[in-house]
């Protein structure tokens, strides 16, 4: 069975399911069409961004107030005037509220470590709870009533079965948006920041950027719910949009599957499902009265988060035989390159470049240069400080005290991001995949900084012809490194060895002048590393620089021009390979003195 | 507002704070060695407050059959893995801890007769029914996810609020409680007139902070909390266990918000949820020391509680939203001193 036809079964029965079930049972209908239009929003910021937000809730408060103040009020200040007596502009100054504040949080709390996006939208949340409760022109605590009901070309959505078919049109409409912006170019950087932020901005991906996006597609998600429930509801008063409802969004992504866009609605499900039984039951079992709801909720959250990290939806999904997944990269245009700088020119300088953690000196004045069309090997025992000097040469981290230039620009104080961008890529010696993304994916991000096409090309899915450019290229790099046969593999079930290689496939996908390699060939076998070595003869043919971290000697001194030698965070000799391997300060750096 | 008002809400706002900034050091402390961002803090801070109210009442709290069943499951999921690993040597100590005990505590109860003891023993009753329930909870709960994401233990935490919130409704009832002042009377300096539970608060917090400090610099226990928060691994290959690690700081939250609690039952009616509400100003406290510093969370605490006294003069319908919006100024304080992209585990 293929997922569209799944769908396809899934809308029919939407479709059909007003007429079949009794009043009651559509407006809980229309209740988890409303909750799924948040849940999803909150998959892609948690379950895919590996961001939280306990605001939710107070998202759908800006959307149901600003539709029902604007729409009732009878003298609005001049300057809103314009906004007045109509319900879609109640929606879209409810869209510009809520984008203005999300945007607020979001450039406040993200840049901060993880942890403070829920504690900002917890404080956020319980400010607007009460402020909605004791602003007057909003009701207080009593709320706004009279909110006129919708009109949709001229038929006025009145009563719960006519409202159900918009409700459910939007939570298709947001489900296929979310999808769509998860499969593109955009949709990878945003994959990449649960755990591999630092990759992706290495790899020109401004990370702080996609962060800002999901939270505001996930508060405008929000909002458009708030405005529908306004609607449908005919009143608002603060008790819904309150921190409790904000959690109990999160149980809903959670329960249904965080990374999983389709677990949403049936994590909303679920949820909304459960508690109208509970709240039925709990309180004769108990004999008291109370939300004891949230008892039965705080447990099997808990009990998920031990037993079924991922939620309901893997579980159900494996239930589903699959035909697998698309498996064929589609022909386009290749991209256009770079022309590279002519062989001999200076790339990358490094002078004198100190680094220091506290009171460890990792890198002491070190000095190395890399030109075009050479490869350049940077070896020393372990712990000689060869990758915190590829650190600070790549932005990754930043020199306590030198310069390094690139392409002639002072590259010193620029942010990874910005100095690939000048062209140069990068592999790290611990492999930095996304183990659950497909190998051809994971290359893809490489291509990141080739593809302009932007978030709302991608929401509509109007960057096709860019896309399959991208994916083209990216499994031409995976051909070339020889992973042609494990293309749609995840990334994760490789061997470490050719882990490193996607590594290198990867880095090539952003077309750069200067190739940085961390270790490439550890963990390959003798004809695997031929084949690497192969490979690397090619790209300096091509005229490309590289600079290279690398114990195995044989392979280095096969394959590299000239040689750096680091002990102790310095430098101790740099020439050619066999100059170097006579020299007596390496010899003993690395076999140790003769007494 | 003139002196008289203003000094009057200082000693409100301290008082207050004194409570917040106990809360906000055990929250910086279970945070620093569990990386669990302890939503249910103020949960403690009810449940203590509504134990001591309810002996004070003449009822039987239902934290007890909290105590008693907590205990049970933690029994059991103790004595399996127990036996599962061959260890049966471990078998009394959790037979103990966990069945022993919460029985023990139970006949306590029943044999004396809480609601005519004097005020010190029904707070020590209080305390041994609510603090276990820490690391109990910390057993049940986080143990098992140990190595999660701050993420995915942040959801638990917020699952453990819930259930203790419900639970709370469950014991308590909806009805707020206060219970009476520790001791009467009040002291006047000049022309301000210290109220006698104020002082109870301070003498009692500032107490509390030292020995804690004590407990830190000093013990084996506190350092070895000390390097787990600094780091984890190199704490275990120094055969620190990080369970226990993670216990004592739960049982130390646990105490801290059990008895923050009954501190302040006598000065606030205290509701199932109030708690909640007093842990994230705790919280806000916290964020003030960057959830790292002990004393800028303590000083941040006390911000808080008298920003709270003064804006419930000024603006009391406003007071929450004015508190909780003190953290902005401290995220953009933050954001603007830290640029670096980190790697979220």
């Amino acid at each position: 069975m293929s997922p569209r036809l799944l769908i396809a079964g899934f809308v029919l029965l939407l479709l059909v399911a007003p007429h079949l079930v009794s009043e009651f049972h559509v407006t809980l209908l229309n209740y988890i069409g409303l909750y799924s239009i948040v849940a999803v929003g909150l998959v892609l910021l948690t379950g895919v961004g590996g961001l939280m937000s306990f605001g939710q809730a107070a998202f759908v408060g800006l959307g149901g107030y600003a539709t029902a103040y604007l729409t009732t009020a009878t003298s609005l200040p001049a300057w809103l005037a314009m906004f007045g007596g109509s319900p879609w502009m109640g929606l879209l100054a409810g869209i510009i509220l809520t984008a203005t504040v999300a945007l607020l949080l979001g450039l406040l709390t993200l840049r901060l470590s993880g942890h403070y996006l829920p504690l900002g939208t917890i404080a956020w949340s319980i400010s607007l709870y009460f402020l909605f409760g004791n602003l007057e022109f909003l009701g207080g605590h009593t709320g706004i009533a009279g909110i006129p009901a919708l009109d949709l070309f001229g038929l006025p959505l009145k009563d719960s079965r006519k409202f159900y078919y918009l409700i459910w049109v939007v939570v298709l409409l947001a489900v296929w948006l979310t999808i769509n912006l998860l499969d593109s170019r955009e949709g990878r950087a945003i994959r990449a920041l649960k755990g591999g932020a630092i990759m992706a901005e290495a790899m020109g991906v401004d990370t702080a950027r996609s962060k800002l996006v999901i939270f505001l597609i996930a508060a405008l998600f929000g909002c458009i719910s708030g405005w529908l429930y306004a609607h449908l509801q005919r009143f608002v008063n603060p008790t819904p949009f309150s921190l409790n409802m904000s959690i109990e969004y999160l149980f809903m992504a959670v329960l249904g599957g965080a990374a999983h866009v389709w677990g949403a609605v049936l994590g909303a499900g679920v949820i909304t499902v459960l508690k109208q039984w509970l709240q039925d039951w709990l309180p004769k079992l108990l004999g008291a009265s109370g939300n004891f709801e949230m008892i039965v909720f705080g447990l099997l959250m808990i009990f998920v988060l031990q037993r079924a990290r991922d939620g309901l939806w893997p579980i159900l999904a494996r239930w589903v035989p699959w035909q697998g997944a698309q498996r064929r990269v589609a022909e386009a245009a290749a991209l256009p390159r770079k022309s590279l700088p002519e062989a001999g020119t200076v790339l990358l300088e490094a002078r004198n470049v100190v680094k220091r953690f506290g009171g460890l000196v990792a890198n002491n004045n070190m000095n190395l240069s890399v030109r075009a069309g050479e490869i350049m090997a940077l070896i020393g025992p372990n712990g000689a400080g060869k990758s915190t000097m590829f650190n600070c040469v790549s932005g990754v981290d930043r020199a306590t005290d030198g310069e390094v230039l690139f392409c002639g620009r002072a590259v010193t104080r620029l942010d990874s991001r910005e100095i690939a961008r000048l062209g140069m890529s990068r592999t790290f010696q611990h492999v930095r995949l996304l183990p659950t993304m497909s190998v051809l994916e994971n290359a893809a991000i490489g291509a990141h900084m080739r593809g302009s096409k932007g978030v709302i090309q991608a929401l509509l899915h109007l960057e096709r012809t860019e896309e399959r450019q991208l994916l083209v290229e990216a499994a031409r790099q995976v051909e070339r490194v020889g992973l042609g046969g494990s293309m749609f593999e995840a990334a994760g079930s490789l061997a470490l060895g050719q882990q490193r290689t996607l590594e290198i496939a990867r880095a090539l996908c952003a077309d750069p002048c200067l190739l940085l390699l961390d270790e490439p060939a550890a963990g390959l076998r003798y004809m695997e590393k031929q084949a690497l070595a192969e490979l690397l003869r090619k790209l300096r043919g091509e005229g490309m620089g590289i600079l290279l971290v690398e114990h195995d000697m044989d392979f280095v001194m096969g394959l590299a021009d000239r040689v750096v030698v680091m002990e102790f965070g310095e430098k101790i000799a740099e020439g050619l390979p066999e100059e170097v391997q006579r020299n007596p300060a390496v010899i003993e750096a690395y076999l140790g003195g003769v007494e | 507002m003139d002196l008289q008002i203003a000094l009057l809400l200082g000693q409100d706002g301290i008082t207050n704070g004194a409570i917040y900034a106990l809360l906000s050091l055990a929250l910086v402390l279970v945070f620093a060695v569990t990386r669990v961002i302890f939503i249910p803090q103020g949960e403690f801070v009810a449940y203590g407050a509504l134990t001591l109210a309810s002996f004070q009442a003449g009822k039987l709290p239902g934290t007890l059959w909290l105590l008693v069943g907590v205990g049970i499951a933690v029994a059991m999921v103790d004595l399996m893995a127990a036996v599962r690993a061959r260890q049966r040597r471990r078998i009394p100590r959790i037979i103990g801890w966990n069945l022993v005990y919460p029985a023990l505590a139970a006949g306590l109860i029943f044999a004396l007769n809480p609601a005519e003891l004097p005020l010190l023993a029904q707070i020590l009753l209080s305390l041994i029914l609510v603090v276990p329930l820490g690391p109990m909870i910390y057993r049940l709960a986080f143990q098992p996810l140990a190595e999660a994401s701050v993420l995915v233990l942040l959801i638990v935490a917020v699952g453990v609020h819930f259930a203790m919130v419900g639970l709370g409704l469950l014991f308590f009832g909806a009805e707020g409680s206060r219970t009476p002042a520790f001791s009467d009377g009040s002291l006047s300096l000049g022309s301000l007139t210290v109220n006698a539970q104020t002082l109870w608060v301070l003498g009692s917090s500032l107490c509390l902070i030292v020995v804690l400090a004590y407990f830190f610099e000093r013990t084996i226990y506190g350092k070895a909390l000390r390097a787990t928060a600094m780091n984890r691994t190199g704490a275990r290959l120094m055969g620190i266990s990080t369970v226990m690690a993670g216990k004592l700081s739960f049982l130390l939250a646990s105490l801290i918000g059990a008895f923050s609690g009954i501190l302040i039952a006598p000065i606030t009616t205290v509701y199932y949820d109030t708690g909640f509400l007093i842990g994230l100003k705790g919280f806000v406290g916290a964020i003030v020391g960057a959830l790292s510093s002990y004393p800028l969370a303590a000083l941040g605490a006390l911000l808080v509680g008298l920003l709270e006294a003064f804006s419930s003069f000024w603006a009391s319908a406003f007071k929450e939203v004015i508190v909780f919006t003190l953290i902005i100024p401290v995220l953009v304080w933050l954001s603007l001193t830290t640029h670096h992209v980190e790697e979220e585990e």
